[in-house]
């Protein structure tokens, strides 16, 4: 009995997100310049445990059922493992060289990771830990989004300023659209309607039919006092009735709100500096923003459209992901 | 927020089983017909010496850049039915250039990428009309290139002196370093170096107390007299200097600016041919993604990728964007560059765009120290009311550059 109290007792010290008995909403961020994993207590709103990861952590994903945390290690040229619950690297996936970012497709229990100096898309199977298949690609890879439908994916190359979209079941490449300068992310919306693009130094977003693979509507972004050149979309999420676009602006240190239907932009949020990447909340309450350079994430109040708090965590902070 | 029962798991944890899937994929090409886009490199194969024995330029210098451009541009083209090609044509004093350009033209190449001194540039770009050539200047950084002698044939991806002397200058005037000393070698490019600084101190507010010059007798390198007559040298050439805040060197033969960091009389530091150096690419930055073009470079070549490789691969690129954009009809594709929407990326953190004014490339210009990126310019607040980038070099209405 006593051993079992002692048990629980270091349990508790050893995951304080334990330590008030209930399941806090947890956000997990990758400091790209720490080699660290920042955990981020979201009732709390601060960051409780800082973990080592490998080296230049950047793209990072958090499975369906939220025990594992999947982290591109670039430098370690692999894919890490980690367990939620004792937050500690518990495997490794065979990424192929330098993987900045990925897209885990749930149901085929595969991961699509782009290999940034390689040009090319590596496929893996999760369950087995093995390379199923490398499909070339544009030229520095990024971004990576599966359709929800689960039978394509497409694929952003910065130098080749195009979107790819390849067929999930054959790994055959089925269209390359051009879109501007140094696209990062690529978005389906949850409907699949549409998949949107940002092209980082274009400084807009392209909307792409996935059917017809053209380009239906450009976005473009215009905030007071300042200049073109400082606006760099990158990261974009779509709220679960896909009413509302929210588009990280990168140096502009802005995120836009975008109405899907009119393609206008009826808000900007001020976050903290050089605004990458974007995660809500499982109940959608929250959007969370990693800002590079000011070392922090930004909490968007979704429903008031406000940003309510801003949470120190490593140096240049680059993903984020909530615990479903 | 309740985690699922462990029965519920999926996903990483689950054992899933995949079979017949473990197919690898073939490349898809295209099946259309391929258009074939020739690009030209001539290229100086004339080396001075250098001061340093790590700046010795390696022997594709510049080559190697335009070689990396041309892979990435393969890789985009095979996606659109484009492929590339790069004819490199190394050229001594005395050959006859023209000549040259000729026979690049007879084998259909209409995109050159000059890497050569200003008077070769000239040449060729009085040779160019009569090929359909549009040159790609991406070594000379005289001004009047872009000034009185300025051709519509030319665009010059190489920055301009005045834009180095500018960035450099913005530098020191934000760092309250405005107390120059110019120090000038002997050499024509010196002295149109030194103009440059002397614009720039005008133009940001700095004041150049007091200018020196070195005169190249030769055999003055530390190889010829030693590492002791070099430690007497500096300091007598520098002393007896009014007060001042960083000595400027304008020296772009390597005469004399390599010897002075830590030989000057007084402790100060220095900056343009040596110490802070204005330059268009660092082997040490990574910026804006730049990591990744360096490690593609090392992996390809071997070696560290210089400001030369660089302007190689961003004209290289630049007529890639242009092929992808505007199509690939040698014709059409200048058209393509010179329109204002175009733009190339090129590690810089913004679009790099033409002056429709005189073809110079818009760039920001990194400040280097060697071993790393110290600053970029322009600085901050240094306004302009077109591009910030603007304040670098010679704006629209200053410029002597009258197209025919």
């Amino acid at each position: 009995m006593w051993g079992v109290a002692l048990l629980l007792a270091m349990i508790l010290l050893a995951n304080p997100l334990l330590a008030d008995g209930a399941w806090a909403a947890t956000a997990y961020v990758t400091n790209e310049r720490d080699n660290s994993l920042s955990v981020v207590d979201l009732d709390q709103m601060k960051t409780v445990r800082t973990v080592p990861v490998g080296q230049r952590p950047r793209g990072i994903a958090i499975t369906a059922d939220g025990r594992e945390i999947l982290i591109c290690a670039s430098d370690d040229d692999t894919i890490q493992i980690v367990d939620t619950a004792t937050l500690k690297v518990v495997g490794t996936l065979p990424s192929g060289p330098d993987p900045e970012t990925f897209a885990l497709h749930a149901a085929a229990n595969r991961l699509f990771v782009s290999n940034e100096n390689d040009s090319k898309v590596t496929v893996i199977d999760v369950a087995k830990r093995r390379v199923l298949a490398e499909i070339p690609t544009g030229v520095e890879p990024e971004g990576l989004a599966v359709s929800p439908d689960g039978k394509t994916i497409v694929n952003t190359s910065e130098v080749t300023n195009m979107a790819h979209f390849f067929e999930v079941a054959s790994h055959r490449m089925i269209a390359s659209v051009l879109v501007d300068p140094r696209p990062r992310i690529a978005a389906f919306r949850h409907d699949g309607g549409e998949v949107w693009v940002s092209s980082e130094l274009g400084g807009r977003v392209s909307v792409i039919d996935p059917v017809t693979h053209a380009v239906t509507h450009r976005i473009g972004f215009d905030v007071q006092g300042l200049r073109a050149e400082t606006i760099q979309p990158v990261g974009i999420r779509f709220t679960r009735n896909d009413a509302t676009a929210f588009i990280a602006l990168g140096p502009a240190n802005r995120v836009a709100v975008v109405d899907t239907k009119t393609y206008q932009v009826s808000k900007y949020l001020l976050v903290g500096q050089r605004v990458w990447q974007l995660a809500f909340t499982p109940d959608e309450k929250y959007l969370l923003t990693t800002n590079g350079l000011s070392n922090d994430i930004s909490v968007i109040d979704v429903p008031a459209l406000k940003v309510v708090r801003s949470i120190p965590v490593g140096r240049l902070p680059w993903g984020v992901v909530v615990a479903p | 927020m309740k985690r699922p029962k462990p029965a519920a798991r999926n996903g990483i944890g689950r054992r899933l089983v995949i079979t017949g899937l473990a197919v690898a994929a073939l490349p898809v090409r295209p099946a259309r017909a391929e258009a074939i886009i020739r690009v030209g490199y001539i290229r100086w194969a004339e080396r001075r010496p250098t001061i340093s024995l790590l700046d010795r330029p390696a022997p594709d210098d510049g080559l190697a850049g335009a070689r990396l451009g041309l892979a990435d541009n393969n890789t985009t083209g095979a996606f659109l039915g484009q492929s590339f090609e790069l004819a490199d044509v190394p050229v001594r004093q005395n050959d006859d250039l023209p000549g040259v350009l000729a026979r690049l033209a007879a084998d259909g190449t209409r995109l050159v990428l000059t890497d050569l001194p200003a008077e070769g540039v000239l040449q060729l770009a009085d040779a160019a009309p009569g090929h359909a050539v549009t040159l790609f200047n991406i070594a000379a950084p005289d001004d009047a290139l872009r000034g009185e002698n300025c051709r519509a044939e030319v665009i010059h991806v190489a920055p301009a002196r005045s834009m180095l002397a500018d960035a450099l200058a913005q530098y020191l005037v934000w760092k309250k370093w405005s107390r120059w000393v110019l120090a000038v070698g002997s050499h024509a490019e010196d002295a149109r170096l030194a103009e440059a600084y002397r614009r720039a101190a005008r133009r940001f507010g700095a004041r150049i107390v007091k200018e020196i010059t070195y005169e190249d007798t030769g055999g003055s390198r530390q190889t010829d007299s030693g590492v002791v007559q070099t430690q007497q040298q500096m300091p007598v050439f520098t002393q007896g200097l009014p007060e001042y805040d960083v000595l400027v060197a304008a020296d772009e033969n390597e005469v004399f600016a390599g010897y002075l960091p830590y030989r000057t009389w007084d402790a100060r530091p220095v900056a343009g041919s040596a110490g802070l150096r204005p330059v268009s690419w660092d082997p040490g930055s990574e910026s804006w993604g730049g990591t990744q073009l360096q490690d593609r470079f090392v992996r390809m070549f071997h070696r560290p990728m210089t400001g030369l490789d660089m302007q190689a691969w961003t004209a290289v690129r630049m007529i890639g964007e242009a092929a992808s954009r505007g199509g690939a009809d040698p014709a059409a594709l200048p058209r393509t560059l010179r329109a204002p929407e175009f733009g190339v990326a090129a590690y810089k953190g913004q679009k790099l765009t033409l002056r429709d004014w005189d073809g110079q490339l818009r760039q920001p210009i990194l400040l280097s120290d060697g071993r790393g990126v110290v600053s970029i310019s322009p600085q901050p607040g240094f306004l302009h009311q077109v591009t910030e980038l603007d304040t670098l070099g010679v704006d629209r209405p200053e410029s002597r550059c009258r197209f025919k």
